[in-house]
C-alpha cells in the first residue's frame, strides 16, 4: 500500500505487469474510490461550467462528456477533468483527488446563480478497463451497453443490484467502463464484477499499473506532466482549448500564447536501447541540458522504456535524437509522436476519437 | 527454499563458491520483492568489486534497486543475457537468474555472511 493524494492505495496486486497485461488483452478492476465528484446545477450551470473550463461544454448532449483542463488566468492547469452533461443545467466534474479540495473552492467561487456540490463521499469509483469489459459488465446489467458511446455517461444504471452511475471511459487506452455506485454498497459491486469476469481472466489492478497503462496511452499526469506552472498548448491539450467559444478564465493568456507560439512543448521519447528513463532524470542534447522526464517508465506492452517531457521547440519534431541521463550516462532516445499504444481500431475508438479529439 | 551451499548478504545477495570463484546473484526474496524485472545494469569483466558496494542495479517497473557485492575482488564473468531476458531474475534467482562471477581477494571474506538458516531467519521464513 502507498499513500496517494491522501488515500492508502495499492500499488499492485499479483505485479504490474502481469495487471498490464490483463488491461490490454483482457480486463482489469481498478479502485479510483479516491477521485473527486463535483456537481453544478441550477440556473446558469452552464455558463458557469463555460467560464471554468477550456473546452465546449455547450456542444454537449445530456449525457455526453468531454476531458478538459480548467486553467488560472495565466493558463497554468488547476487540474485536468472529465465533464459530464447529467441535464441541461447538471453537470458532473470528476477531477483529482490531490486536487479536490482546491477545485471544490475554485469552483464555488466561479459558479454564479448555479450550486457547485462537492460530492465525493457519496461516490465511490470503480474502472473496468481492458477489450472485455463490456462483456463482463453486460453480465449484471440489462443497460444496453452497445449503446453507450465513448464519453458517454448513464445515470441510475443497475449493476448487481445496485443502482449506479456509469461511463464509458477510462485512463488506460483501453475500451472500458467506470462505474460508480453509492460508498457504502460499492464492495458489492467490486466483487461481483470479478466474480463475473473471472473466466475472462479479469484481474483487479493497482496504481502501478494505472500509471504504466496511461503513460503508454500517452495520457498525463496532474502533478506529474502538467499543473499550474504549464499550460494546454504546452501540454498536447491544444485540442481541449476552443478559444472561440466564448469567455472562461485563462482565455486571453491562451490566446496570447497561441499567437506568440509557446516556447517548449511536452513531448514524448522511446529509449533506443534498454534503459529506463525515470521522473527527474536530466534530458540531453548536443552535450547540453535541455529539460528533463516528466514521467518515465518501462512500458510492459509496448516492451521499451518509454517518457515525456518538455523540450524547447528545435527538438519537439518526431525523429529527434536526444540522451536521457541515466545513472550519470547518456542512454539515447527518440522523440516520437504520442501515444506509445494505440488500441486496435473499433467502433467505439472511432466514434470516441471523432467526439473528443476534434478541435 | 534457500539453499544451502549458497551464503547470503543482508543486502539479499546470494554468494556461492565455484572452485576458487564466487558467483552472485540476488535471492528469491529480494525477486518476488521486486515482483517484475524489467532492467539490469551489470558491470563488466575486469571491473573491481568491493564488500558491501554497489555493483550494479536492478529495476523493476516501479523502482531502481542497488546491487551489493557479497565479496572483494575482480569479475571475471558476467551474465549478458540477462540483458535481453532480465525477467529470469525473477523466474530462476538461484540459478540461471546469475550476475556476475568474481575472483576473490580474500575468500574468507565469505564467513562473514550468512548462512541459509541465519538468512531464513532474518526475513521472517523458514530454510
Amino acid at each position: 500500500m502507498v499513500e496517494f493524494g491522501g488515500w492508502e492505495m495499492p500499488v499492485q496486486y499479483a505485479g504490474i505487469v502481469e495487471e498490464h497485461r490483463a488491461v490490454r488483452s483482457s480486463a482489469g478492476l481498478f479502485d479510483v474510490s479516491h477521485m473527486g465528484e463535483v456537481e453544478v446545477d441550477g440556473p446558469g450551470a452552464l455558463e458557469s461550467v463555460q467560464r471554468l473550463i477550456t473546452n465546449d461544454a455547450a456542444r454537449l448532449a445530456v449525457g455526453q462528456g468531454l476531458y478538459t483542463p480548467m486553467c488560472t488566468p495565466s493558463g497554468g492547469i488547476i487540474d485536468d477533468l472529465t465533464v459530464f452533461r447529467l441535464a441541461e443545467q447538471r453537470f458532473l466534474f470528476v477531477v483529482n483527488a490531490a486536487t479536490t479540495a482546491k477545485d471544490v473552492a475554485w469552483i464555488q467561487q466561479h459558479t454564479r446563480s448555479a450550486r457547485a456540490r462537492d460530492r465525493s463521499s457519496e461516490f465511490a469509483l470503480l474502472a473496468l478497463q481492458g477489450p472485455a469489459s463490456q462483456a463482463i459488465l453486460q453480465r449484471l446489467t440489462r443497460a444496453d451497453l452497445p449503446s453507450l458511446r465513448f464519453f458517454h455517461i448513464a445515470e441510475g444504471v443497475d449493476v448487481a443490484g445496485i443502482r449506479c452511475l456509469i461511463s464509458r471511459t477510462g485512463y488506460t487506452g483501453e475500451d472500458g467502463f467506470e462505474i460508480a455506485p453509492p460508498w457504502d454498497v460499492a464492495p458489492r459491486v467490486w466483487e461481483a464484477l470479478i466474480d463475473a469476469g473471472r473466466r475472462d481472466g479479469l484481474v483487479p489492478a493497482g496504481l502501478g499499473a494505472r500509471d504504466t497503462l496511461r503513460l503508454e496511452a500517452g495520457i498525463m499526469l496532474y502533478g506529474s506532466d502538467i499543473d499550474e506552472t504549464t499550460s494546454p498548448l504546452e501540454a498536447p491539450l491544444g485540442w481541449t482549448v476552443k478559444l472561440d467559444k466564448g469567455e472562461f478564465v485563462g482565455r486571453d493568456a491562451l490566446r496570447a500564447q497561441k499567437e506568440l507560439g509557446v516556447q517548449r512543448k511536452l513531448v514524448g521519447f522511446e529509449m533506443s536501447e534498454r534503459a529506463i528513463p525515470r521522473s527527474g532524470y536530466a534530458l540531453h542534447a548536443g552535450g547540453r541540458q535541455i529539460g528533463q522526464v516528466t514521467s518515465g517508465t518501462f512500458g510492459p506492452w509496448v516492451n521499451k522504456g518509454i517518457g515525456m517531457g518538455y523540450l524547447s521547440k528545435a527538438f519537439t519534431k518526431a525523429g529527434t535524437q536526444i540522451d536521457v541521463q541515466v545513472r550519470g550516462k547518456a542512454a539515447p532516445a527518440t522523440i516520437v509522436k504520442l501515444p506509445f499504444y494505440k488500441r486496435p481500431t473499433s467502433e467505439t475508438r472511432k466514434q470516441g476519437n471523432e467526439e473528443t479529439k476534434t478541435s | 527454499m534457500y539453499p544451502q551451499d549458497l551464503r547470503y548478504s543482508t543486502e539479499h545477495e546470494w554468494a556461492k563458491v565455484e572452485g576458487g570463484k564466487i558467483r552472485v546473484g540476488i535471492t528469491k526474496f529480494a525477486a518476488d520483492k521486486l515482483t517484475d524485472v524489467v532492467f539490469v545494469e551489470l558491470p563488466e569483466v575486469g571491473a573491481k568489486v568491493k564488500f558491501m558496494q554497489p555493483f550494479g542495479v536492478v529495476e523493476s517497473v516501479k523502482a531502481v534497486s542497488d546491487l551489493y557485492a557479497p565479496v572483494t575482488g575482480t569479475v571475471v564473468e558476467v551474465n549478458t543475457k540477462l540483458v535481453d531476458t532480465p525477467e529470469v531474475v525473477n523466474t530462476d534467482p538461484h540459478g540461471r537468474g546469475w550476475m556476475i562471477v568474481v575472483k576473490p581477494d580474500d575468500a574468507n571474506e565469505l564467513n562473514t555472511l550468512m548462512t541459509a538458516e541465519q538468512y531464513a531467519k532474518m526475513i521472517g521464513e523458514s530454510a
